[in-house]
């Protein structure tokens, strides 16, 4: 039993590990690293589940494009040299306690949940490119055109906002 | 072909997935560099990722693959958009740090 887990417990271990390392890493480069490691983890979590298709676009989108986004701005702000002065030990016991409470609220919820889950997993082929690629031109097709457009306004924001736009209204200009 | 579920119990990853949650909740709490809070909200993202597909794996049903897409999706717009508000922001006040955005707070 315990050998079966092992892959598991292996994953889970090291996302979890490299997860606090996000956060308690003093240099905003190394929580990056450590949070691409952590988006590996997942991603061979969705292949333990079959979910090759998910795996794929897991990869390509989060440790391909969004941390190559963020390691970008990282470099371009060049904050690696100065650490971040830390909050104070109120807002960290605060945060703490938060956090723990959260937990605890969750992890109540959840035994008090197991009894409706089925007990036998199923055995249906659903993470395959051809079953979700079905799905998708099919049942979701509205939302997933519209996903497109959602792409499209981010663009177009995402360019707008960074362009850098040079307004100066002289004085004299906005007075007459 | 059966999958991981018939051998790892779905209150694993359940367990898992609330872990990974909170972290990104005390994360986002704790730092104050505004790039480290957005990644924290990436990994808060995942966890709900993680969850969706292992009961979407349980089920047999595919809905639930197809949300954790459309979460990907909505996740690299929101990534784009407020990577450049933060380079914006930089630009201007020449920090990140979160406590110095306090000009909407009062």
């Amino acid at each position: 039993m315990l050998n079966q887990n092992l892959p598991f417990m292996i994953l889970a271990t090291l996302s979890v590990f490299s997860a606090l390392m996000v956060v308690l890493s003093r240099k905003p480069v190394h929580s990056v690293l450590y949070l691409i490691f952590c988006f590996f983890t997942i991603g061979g979590h969705y292949l333990l589940l079959n979910a090759q298709f998910l795996f794929a676009v897991h990869i390509i989108v989060y440790a391909g494009a969004i941390m190559v986004l963020f390691l970008f701005t990282l470099m371009f702000i060049n904050l690696n040299k100065e650490l971040e002065p830390h909050k104070t030990n109120l807002v960290k016991g605060a945060a703490t306690i938060v956090a723990g409470t959260l937990l605890l609220i969750m992890v109540s919820t959840v035994t008090d949940t197991g009894n409706i889950l089925p007990q036998q997993a199923s055995t249906n082929e659903v993470g395959t490119v051809a079953v979700l690629g079905k799905k998708l031109y099919s049942d979701y097709v509205l939302p997933f055109e519209i996903t497109s457009i959602l792409l499209l306004a981010a663009m177009v924001g995402a360019v707008m906002i960074g362009k850098r736009i040079q307004i100066k209204i002289k004085h004299n200009e906005f007075n007459t | 072909m059966n999958s991981i579920l018939s051998v790892v119990p779905i209150e694993y990853y359940l367990g898992l997935s609330v872990i990974l949650f909170t972290i990104g909740v005390m994360g986002v709490l704790f730092r104050r560099n505004a790039i480290i809070v957005f990644m924290c909200i990436e990994l808060m993202l995942n966890a709900v990722n993680l969850l969706l597909t292992a009961f979407s794996t349980l089920h047999g049903e595919a809905g639930g693959q197809v949300m954790v897409f459309f979460i990907m999706a909505v996740a690299a717009a929101e990534v784009a958009v407020g990577l450049a508000i933060l380079v914006m922001i930089y630009n201007n006040l020449r920090t990140v740090d979160i406590k110095e955005m306090n000009k909407l707070k009062w």
